[in-house]
């Protein structure tokens, strides 16, 4: 497992991406740690972890255009890219990922899969029991279109990723 | 009107548009040809370094082809299982026969969700059916968001990619844009400063749009769910953030299944712009559960549960059914619109989708689209561009045979083509079985072979004539053959008379049999490569014949008279039977007839007679890179010590061109190690192409493109610890490319081991 969690970590740093690997009981602390400006959050699925009380969860749209950070879980994710899968349902975890200037992802360690293939055959038993959103995202959003390439074009700048190594 | 009068006149209009296609080809290398070259030789250097680092492309590619098939094969079950998969989810699907009718529907579509605006994700087919000039036409706004897309918008200009639309445009061109149009109170000048600037125009019109419309990259049938391959997140935002989403996608887009998606994930980013992985691949199903975004009330919370949100399937045929049934058409279908074959164009990188392109697509698969979705038309502005020099075969991530389909087109518009009276002149020339109506400059140089027997019989008379100025100016208006460029000059002795009227030799217990395929430019023009091979071989230790056989069909088939070349191909297959039947190996000189022998010959021949004679054939140096590796002597064969070149003797340093379609073969390798082997210092060019490509080079609209082409290769070649190598090429018109652009003459690389130095 650590073996996946470390070629995870090498792919999405070979990026933009930055990877912060904790266990679960640290949580608080390192998201602390990259909160800066009004952040805003999906609802965090692992045991023992919670979105502390300055992230603001079911933001009006106004407070999700003015947010500098959004928080949501992630899941699957490939270690031979560095890639999250955003999967998203009435939290709007998809907007929150999308909006915001900085996108801090929480995978548990357990849902690194080695290759695309692997996450989309999960992805696809997901959707077949309801799921209807789920972005593969590598590293924050970016163009070339402007004559030299830019990170946040229409989507976040930066990414972070929190891996829970005990997750 | 007379005749006479009717026939100068075609003349002259054919002259005058030869002049009109060189006006514009030379306005776009000036103006966007730098910009486009930059930008796509680094998708193009990307797509290698990521195909070589990954262990699985050729796998992925064969399974991404596999896929395609068969989706195209089970279409109309698929657009069944589609229709209904969607509508259980909640969707509403639409099938749209062409671009009026999917026009109608979307208005229609934006009418009842009573839309004053729609924000829009890059879309080629979109563009196809001109949807934001009909939406515009019901009073509805329509902004594009990809960024790209945006700043050909407000631009008013055309897509010059089909991936990278805005490719053409440079920052400063971008900057000043911005200016004009908004005058914004601190001036845009950097990357970022443009970006940000365009994103936050761009968030306000996706914040009050009411409908969101986007393409889609794949649809699977299973599950309703579009896949969408982006790097910028305006496709998401466009999806999920108002209430309507619309999906416009042609009906090729289908797939069976969600599990068919990885090997396309795993390729088209590298494929499209050398990206190891775009940054967002999304599968939405929707109508997603996601809730939209009302900023018309902006302090009401939205999120928690899900909103009533509409969702619309357009599948657009639009003449991809018609194409699903052509049989040479059909594989453009499998087309992920990548843009791979127009970043490994060498046209392509020099004059963009602008020169290269129709009215929608661009590079080389858009001979097939716009043939299929536009007509016939649209593809015969641009299929010339194509030389068949077959480097994009090598980029497609489904394996399509894009030099085929521009074959194909480019002879359907020869038999489409007007008769004209004038063709008589040179009828005796072009003994072809081709419809009248195709021009005379094409065949001209289709039965380059026929000319080469005449002028090689009667050089040098031949030569002189061909070469005055009266001569070359008629050449030029009547065939279009450029008078800048140097005509070939033919031999008074052809290859075979020399290789006949040879006292016998005999060797004794050879290791091989070879029979030397003499093709058109070793026999009538450069016997001497051809004498050297025989030497080479013979030294060591193999029984060489040269067969009674004629042309290979290149040079018909490069100007799309299919019908004349199978006729070659059927010749050749026929006369190299016997040879074969005797265990003799065929050795093939020139690279473009060995690439007809092993990939066009497929499309030509009977399956067995193909793989016969693929089977047996190897390119020269090929073939002496495996009598070396089977203990033939190299010492029997000259190196540098022993080889006289123009430039100079003992010369060890080599600037080797290999040729383009015997790099799509991978026999690029075999002549570097050949000559490492026996002593060279070897370097290599690195374009897709010299430029010439046969013919292509020699014609008027077309010269000032192919010597942009060449100049990047020139450029290789003359850098300072490069101008004193020995020029060496494999194929014929890189090397009457190279020369006429270098100070000093290339080699056949067979020239430097011939151990008889002349």
């Amino acid at each position: 497992m650590s073996g996946r969690v470390t070629r995870f970590e090498q792919s999405a740093t070979q990026g933009p991406t930055t990877v912060d690997r904790i266990h679960a009981d640290e949580f608080d602390d390192a998201l602390a740690d990259v909160l800066e400006g009004p952040a805003v959050g999906a609802p965090l699925p692992f045991e023992g972890v919670s979105l502390p009380q300055d992230v603001t969860r079911n933001p009006t749209p106004r407070e999700l255009r003015n947010a500098r950070i959004g928080v949501t879980p992630v899941g699957p994710a490939v270690a031979d890219l560095g890639s999250v899968v955003v999967r998203s349902g009435a939290e709007g975890a998809e907007q929150i990922s999308l909006y915001p200037d900085t996108h801090v992802a929480v995978l548990a360690a357990s849902d690194i899969q080695p290759t695309i293939a692997d996450a989309i055959t999960e992805i696809g038993a997901r959707v077949a029991s309801g799921l209807t959103s789920a972005v593969l995202a590598t590293g924050p959003s970016g163009t070339g279109d402007m004559g030299s390439v830019v990170y946040g074009a229409h989507g976040p700048s930066s990414v972070h990723v929190i891996v829970l190594e005990d997750r | 009107m007379s005749d006479a009068e009717q026939s100068t006149g075609a003349t002259r209009g054919r002259s005058s548009s030869r002049a009109e296609k060189a006006a514009r080809i030379r306005e776009l290398l000036a103006t966007e040809g730098e910009q486009i070259h930059g930008n796509v030789s680094v998708f193009n250097e990307g797509r290698y370094r990521r195909y070589a680092e990954l262990d699985e492309t050729e796998e992925y590619r064969a399974a991404s082809r596999r896929i395609k098939e068969e989706s195209i094969d089970r279409l109309p079950e698929l657009i069944e299982e589609v229709t209904a998969t969607v509508e259980a989810n909640g969707g509403v699907v639409h099938l749209a026969e062409d671009a009026s009718e999917a026009n109608r529907i979307l208005n229609e579509i934006v009418a009842d969700a009573g839309a004053e605006t729609v924000v829009k994700g890059k879309s080629m087919t979109t563009e196809e059916i001109e949807m934001n000039e009909a939406l515009a036409d019901a009073g509805v706004d329509t902004y594009e968001t990809d960024l790209a897309e945006y700043v050909l918008q407000l631009a008013d200009e055309s897509p010059s990619h089909i991936a990278s639309p805005a490719i053409h445009k440079s920052k400063a061109e971008i900057a000043d844009l911005f200016e004009e149009t908004f005058d914004p109170e601190a001036p845009l000048e950097t990357a970022e400063e443009l970006t940000a600037f365009a994103s936050d125009q761009l968030a306000d019109r996706i914040a009050e749009a009411d409908v969101g419309i986007t393409g889609a990259n794949f649809i699977t049938a299973d599950t309703g769910t579009l896949a969408l391959v982006t790097n910028e997140g305006n496709a998401r935002k466009c999806i999920v953030t108002p209430d309507t989403h619309v999906a416009v996608a042609g009906v090729e887009k289908l797939v069976p299944s969600m599990e068919d998606l990885s090997p396309f994930f795993n390729l088209i980013g590298a494929a499209g712009a050398g990206q190891d992985v775009t940054a967002y691949l999304s599968l939405f199903t929707p109508p997603v559960e996601t809730p939209a975004i009302d900023f018309e009330h902006p302090d009401v919370e939205g999120f928690g549960e899900a909103t009533d949100r509409e969702f619309h399937l357009v599948l657009l045929d639009n003449g991809r059914m018609a194409m699903r049934e052509d049989e040479d058409l059909r594989e453009t279908l499998y087309c992920v619109r990548c843009g791979a074959c127009a970043n490994s164009c060498a046209n392509f990188q020099e004059v963009g989708g602008h020169a290269f392109g129709g009215e929608t697509y661009s590079g080389g698969i858009a001979t097939g689209w716009e043939a299929g979705v536009h007509g016939m038309d649209s593809a015969a502005e641009f299929n010339d561009l194509c030389t068949g020099c077959s480097r994009c075969v090598d980029a497609c991530p489904v394996n399509i045979d894009i030099p085929w389909i521009n074959t194909v087109v480019r002879d359907r518009l020869n038999e489409g083509a007007d008769p004209s009276t004038f063709d008589h002149l040179v009828d005796g020339l072009s003994p072809d079985s081709e419809s009248s109506g195709i021009g005379l400059g094409k065949r001209l140089f289709g039965n380059f072979e026929t000319l080469a027997t005449v002028g090689s019989r009667t050089a040098p008379v031949s030569n002189l004539v061909a070469s005055s100025s009266i001569a070359r100016r008629v050449l030029e208006r009547v065939a279009g053959v450029d008078r800048r460029r140097e005509l070939p000059q033919f031999a008074r002795s052809t290859f075979s008379t020399w290789f006949n009227a040879r006292e016998d030799v005999t060797i004794e217990n050879p290791t091989r049999r070879v029979a030397l395929y003499p093709d058109v430019y070793t026999e009538y023009i450069d016997p001497e490569r051809g004498k050297s091979t025989v030497r080479v071989l013979e030294a060591l230790g193999v029984d060489v014949m040269v067969p009674d056989v004629g042309g290979s069909g290149r040079a018909p088939l490069s100007q799309g008279m299919v019908t004349t070349a199978s006729e070659s191909a059927e010749a050749v297959a026929e006369a190299l039977t016997e040879p074969i039947a005797a265990d003799r190996d065929v050795v093939v000189i020139e690279p473009s007839d060995l690439a007809m022998f092993k990939r066009e010959y497929e499309r030509l021949l009977p399956e067995e007679s193909f793989e016969r004679l693929a089977g047996n054939s190897y390119e020269v140096l090929e073939y002496v890179y495996g009598l070396l590796e089977h203990g033939a002597d190299r010492d029997a064969i000259a190196g540098p010590e022993t080889a006289v070149t123009d430039s100079s003797n003992g010369e060890r340093a080599i600037a080797y061109h290999s040729h383009c379609q015997q790099r799509t073969l991978d026999l690029e390798p075999y002549t570097v190690a050949v000559l490492e082997a026996v002593g060279y210092d070897v370097v290599t060019s690195d374009v897709e192409c010299c430029g010439m490509a046969g013919s292509f080079g020699y014609k008027s609209e077309y010269y000032e493109l192919s010597v942009a082409v060449g100049d990047r290769l020139r450029d290789q070649f003359t850098t300072d610890d490069r101008d004193e190598r020995i020029v060496v090429a494999s194929g014929t018109s890189c090397g009457d490319q190279l020369d006429s652009l270098l100070d000093r003459d290339s080699k056949h690389p067979i020239q430097l081991l011939d151990p008889v130095q002349q």
